[in-house]
């Protein structure tokens, strides 16, 4: 009898082991880890031999090498000579201006149509839901197709540019705008931008002091306007605008001087934010009809006008439900911004990703590289806008 | 649960995967299909029709081979790839041999670990432009927007020509020859480049032909051929000597017609009886029967028949023989020997 | 009761209706009609004058040509684009539907060609009952849709008795649909395990989900493709050589799960602590209580957004033509290579687009019908 009980732990230990809760849980990471691992090591192997088998090896060498292709959008020095690394500098520049852009433009877009869907004019609230239901429900890629084939088609030759006052000109090449050229003086309009940006945060967080104390209200918002705009605008004119704008010139096929926006540029950058600003307005409706309706009703029981309602009671509470989701329509604009090689834009996936790596056969190193770039833009957005979302959060008192 | 998992996950790769230890060879015989890398449409070197049976010169040479290994040329499996695509596809064992308009090159041989197959095609690269602009040399281009497809090796000689000229350019980078033609004919480049063969067959699909001229300067050497990888040296051996005996079948006057004629039995001309096995056994030396040539000869002709049905002067594409007539004939078409 | 008495005593200031119960009267002439609503809805203040304005000089502007072009300048028929230019300046849909089967069923072969119909319609009944819960024999329709992956895996692929079909021949629509359908099938159970182990207490687990789902996201779905298309292939055995269709379905899934895997991890947040608390209370282990307790309420809250991210993987799909499947923009653009018919891209995006914009606007009303049936709190 007391044989059987003091075996009895003894046989059954597994048993045991795994009914206790602790024990089992480090079991099973045990086992998980091991698998992973294993899963890891056995591809990396598999790798290395499949690599041996055709003599190939794993460097980096070949990104010093010369690139001997040319990039048609280029914010950096680049010439076919450049290495593949500044090829990859271009492809990142190019990615980073679309996304940029595309942001910027998306949640203009967005934040009007999502308030066109809840306007009460019933023909541009319907033309609203049109527009973003036809938007959402095709793909982004026909998008980017179909808009750079209208671009391409709809707009005129060199020849026949559209003239925008014998300064800009719109082709189906591009648009080819002044570019400015800086002379020294300018260097103290800028100074004095700088500093009028310098003032108003200053003069933000003193007009807040002074309202919190006294109950003074100063015009924040006029006052930093002239202070960032007017004055440098004054100062610009009193030197005698100094910037000297060089403009287009039609030679041979093309435009040239100036400042040339690409097609497929304008293409992608329309195509993303359009395709976006549907989704962001949708955001933007169900943020803001989220806020419940007593909010507004207290607010102008308090006599609160219905633009400071807005304002200060009913945009703060919707931005809180409408951030997280704008963090991944960003998100989702910088990985859209790869279609750019259905239509020949030099994003990443078309330099470094593409050309680079077919021209090299390095498909390890190039498509690492790729998805690393992807990566860090990701954790670099969702990191800015986890803090912004931090800071506009509910501190509960 | 996480150990089921794992099994059914194993059990998963194992019943899909084919493990392929043997020679190409071996694999493409037990497959009983060839898997053959092409282009997703070039007209007249490989295009799928409505039917979705593919055709064209460079489809006509995966038969040839797929008729040489299996003995039926339809025992095609095509894998359209696009310039960027081709060569992973081939490298990792998808595709067992390469037909897409590729242009050999020391690096691509060397450093991308291909063996290059007999040149098929010599071509080189041009500039196709509309007539109306009035240029007559590829030297006035400073400052055109060129549309170029991307992973070939035209942008690169593209980059080089315009360098060593002091030209500048607009460079519109295309992923696939339909998107290049699609750009092209909206206008949005004065200028498509690409292998001259490439260009006839552009400009047979434009909706005007006749407004559109290539210019005389070709700037580069394209030699054409098919690929296969490093390391399976009776396999390169194989496409090598099928894509010989097809040039051959040329110069012999063996052709699909005549070819089951010739081989019933040893004829007078020695060259014949070897190419098509009735005399010796040159099939045995690469691992196959006596019949291998006349078995790819009767799929698709020799090499006059396939050009002339595809890509010659009575199709929509319309190239002339040029440098790609046999040597005989005063072209640079010249195949090694079969002996 | 006195109404009673007034009614029946038949008094001559009779009234001809019974008191307290007068008909309804007409609302004043002018808050109805036409012209009412009119002035309610666009002509309210000058600003929203001036909305209306413009968007009817936006849609004056937008309409009359778009239709010109597709349907009252468009061709029909035709043999080539020539004939099509020769009708008319519009459209060349005689394209379109010379190559509709094409653009179908790829280049499935034509004998076969009932298997890819009989699939469809097995769909069809498979999806009934997920979709509506009034269906009769829904229990057996659940099983049904349960096992409807693998037998129409089974009737595409072929195999067992059916003539094997290589996955190459699949292309257009029906390839859209296997994608779409098989990323869908497969995500969602592996999007539940992802979240739960992201919500896991166990720290490697949790560390390895994490990790997983944020690379998943961080990355664009054509850079997972193209490692799919060329570099998977150097990390499996020498020698091994797996379909490409099946990589695609591999990389897919995985991509969506983990977009899955962030909406139910939502859905479990939202969850009340005291809901873990009181399974546990009840002594249910990990499974059973996540089975009985946890899951059907966070699925439930999640629904919304688990067909958002069905129908942003089925508008994914398009993106297999980058590494070189034909889908039905590949076919589109594969026929635009054909001397007869180049140059008419715009025909083929837009009939791609009708097809997308269909059925994905289906799912979002559904999902949309759902949302209400679901919405069992107070609403304003």
């Amino acid at each position: 009898m007391s044989e059987t009980t003091l075996s009895q732990p003894q046989r059954n230990i597994v048993s045991r082991l795994w009914n206790d809760k602790e024990t089992r849980s480090i079991i099973i990471q045990i086992i998980a880890f091991a698998a992973i691992f294993a899963l890891f090591f056995y591809m990396v192997r598999n790798a290395v031999i499949n690599l041996e088998a055709i003599g190939k090896d794993i460097s980096f060498d070949f990104l010093w090498q010369p690139a001997s292709y040319d990039i048609s959008q280029s914010l950096v020095e680049y010439t076919s000579r450049s290495s593949h690394f500044t090829a990859m500098i271009v492809g990142i520049i190019n990615t980073l201006l679309i996304a940029v852009f595309g942001i910027l433009l998306s949640t203009v877009l967005g934040f009007l149509l999502g308030v066109l869907r809840l306007s009460k004019n019933w023909v541009t609230n319907k033309l609203a839901y049109v527009y973003i239901e036809y938007t959402r429900n095709v793909p982004v890629l026909l998008h980017i197709l179909l808009i750079h084939g209208l671009i391409v088609h709809a707009l005129p030759l060199p020849k026949n540019a559209i003239n925008v006052s014998d300064a800009a000109f719109l082709t189906n090449r591009g648009f080819f705008l002044p570019s400015p050229e800086i002379q020294p003086l300018f260097w103290f309009v800028l100074a004095l931008f700088v500093m009028g940006i310098i003032f108003s945060i200053w003069f933000r967080s003193y007009a807040k002091r002074v309202q919190d104390e006294t109950g003074k209200y100063y015009p924040v918002f006029w006052i930093s306007l002239s202070a960032i705009m007017g004055f440098p605008l004054i100062m610009y004119f009193l030197l005698g605008s100094p910037i000297d704008w060089q403009i287009p010139e039609l030679k041979g096929f093309n435009y040239k001087g100036g400042m040339v926006i690409r097609p497929e540029f304008i293409a992608l950058w329309i195509a993303l934010s359009c395709y976006t600003a549907a989704f962001i307005g949708e955001i933007v409706r169900s943020g803001i009809t989220a806020v419940s309706w007593g909010q507004t009703e207290a607010a102008s029981a308090l006599g609160v006008s219905r633009g400071r309602t807005l304002s200060l009671v009913v945009i703060p509470q919707a931005l809180r439900i409408i951030i997280p989701p704008l963090t991944s329509q960003y998100l989702n604009i910088t990985k859209n911004s790869s279609l750019a090689i259905a239509i020949g834009y030099m994003d990443i996936v078309a330099t470094i990703g593409g050309i680079s790596l077919n021209q090299t056969g390095r498909e390890m190193e190039c498509m690492t590289i790729v998805l690393l770039l992807y990566l860090t833009f990701s954790l670099l957005i969702s990191a800015f806008m986890n803090w912004y979302n931090k800071r506009i959060k509910l501190t509960e008192r | 649960m996480r150990v089921t998992q794992f099994a059914a996950l194993g059990a998963a790769l194992s019943l899909t995967a084919m493990t392929a230890q043997a020679g190409t060879l071996e694999d493409v015989q037990a497959r009983g299909e060839l898997n053959c890398v092409v282009t997703t449409g070039v007209a007249g070197f490989a295009a799928p029709d409505e039917n979705g049976k593919w055709t064209g010169f460079d489809v006509d040479f995966c038969r040839a081979v797929a008729a040489a290994v299996l003995g039926d040329g339809e025992k095609v499996k095509f894998v359209p790839t696009t310039g960027k695509t081709r060569f992973t596809v081939l490298n990792s064992g998808e595709g067992d041999i390469l037909f897409r308009n590729t242009t050999e090159t020391m690096s691509r041989d060397a450093d991308l670990k291909l063996t290059f197959l007999p040149v098929n095609y010599y071509d080189g690269q041009g500039f196709l432009i509309r007539k109306e602009l009035g240029i007559n040399s590829a030297k006035d281009l400073d400052g055109a927007s060129i549309c170029i497809q991307t992973g070939t090796t035209t942008e690169l000689n593209l980059a080089d020509f315009f360098r060593v000229n002091g030209m500048s350019y607009e460079p519109v980078a295309i992923e696939t020859n339909e998107e290049g033609i699609t750009n092209y004919s909206a206008n949005r480049c004065d200028v498509y480049t690409t292998d001259a063969s490439g260009l006839a067959s552009t400009r047979a699909a434009l909706d005007d032909p006749s407004a559109h001229i290539i210019l005389p300067e070709i700037i580069s050497k394209e030699p054409l051929g098919g690929a296969v990888r490093h390391g399976d040296d009776q396999w390169a051996d194989i496409s090598k000597w099928v894509v010989n005996a097809i040039i051959i079948a040329e110069e012999l006057g063996v052709t699909a017609a005549n070819v089951a004629e010739h081989a019933a039995a040893a004829g007078d001309n020695p060259s014949i009886n070897r190419l098509l096995g009735t005399e010796g056994d040159m099939g045995a030396m690469i691992g196959l029967d006596k019949d291998w040539a006349a078995r790819a000869i009767s799929a698709v002709g020799n090499y006059a028949e396939s050009f002339d049905r595809n890509i010659g002067p009575d199709t929509p594409i319309g190239l002339a023989r040029g440098l790609n007539a046999s040597w005989k004939d005063g072209g640079i078409l010249y195949a090694a020997p079969i002996r | 009761m006195e109404k009673n008495n007034l009614s029946a005593t038949g008094s001559t200031m009779k009234p001809d209706y019974v008191i307290g119960e007068h008909p309804d009267l007409p609302p004043p002439s002018n808050t109805i009609g036409p012209i009412a609503w009119i002035r309610d809805n666009l002509l309210s203040s000058p600003a929203n004058i001036v909305m209306t304005i413009l968007s009817i000089f936006f849609l004056y502007k937008i309409l009359p040509p778009s239709l010109d072009w597709m349907f009252f300048d468009a061709a029909f028929v035709g043999e080539d684009r020539n004939a099509c230019r020769a009708v008319a300046d519009g459209a060349c849909w005689a394209f379109i539907s010379e190559r509709f089967k094409l653009f179908t069923y790829g280049f499935y072969p034509i004998e076969n060609r009932w298997r890819v119909d009989l699939s469809f319609v097995l769909l069809v009944i498979a999806v009934i009952p997920i979709l509506f819960d009034k269906t009769p024999f829904r229990k057996y329709g659940l099983w049904f849709a349960m096992v409807f992956p693998f037998i129409a895996g089974w009737l595409l692929v072929g195999g067992f008795g059916l003539d094997p079909v290589p996955t190459e021949k699949f292309g257009g629509f029906m390839l859209t649909l296997v994608v779409g359908i098989t990323g869908i099938a497969f995500s969602l159970p592996l999007g539940i395990l992802l979240a739960l182990g992201r919500q896991s207490n166990l720290p490697i687990i949790k560390v390895f989900c994490v990790s997983f789902i944020e690379f998943i996201r961080g990355v664009p779905l054509i850079t997972l493709l193209f490692v799919a298309s060329t570099m998977l292939s150097y990390f499996l055995p020498p020698g091994t050589n797996f379909d490409l269709l099946l990589r695609v379905l591999i990389m897919v899934t995985l991509f969506s799960a983990g977009y899955m895997a962030e909406v139910i991890r939502g859905g479990l947040q939202a969850i009340p602590k005291g809901q873990f608390e009181a399974s546990d209370a009840m002594g249910l282990k990990y499974w059973p209580s996540m089975r009985l307790i946890v899951l059907p309420q966070a699925l439930k809250i999640s629904i919304p957004g688990i067909v958002n991210t069905f129908i942003g993987l089925y508008k994914d799909t398009t993106l297999v033509i980058i590494i070189g499947l034909l889908d039905p923009l590949g076919i589109g653009r594969a026929s635009l290579s054909d001397t007869k018919w180049t140059g008419l891209s715009n025909e083929v995006y837009l009939f791609v687009a009708l097809f997308f914009f269909v059925s994905c606007f289906a799912m979002s009303r559904y999902s949309l019908y759902l949302e209400n049936k679901l919405q069992t709190e107070h609403r304003r």
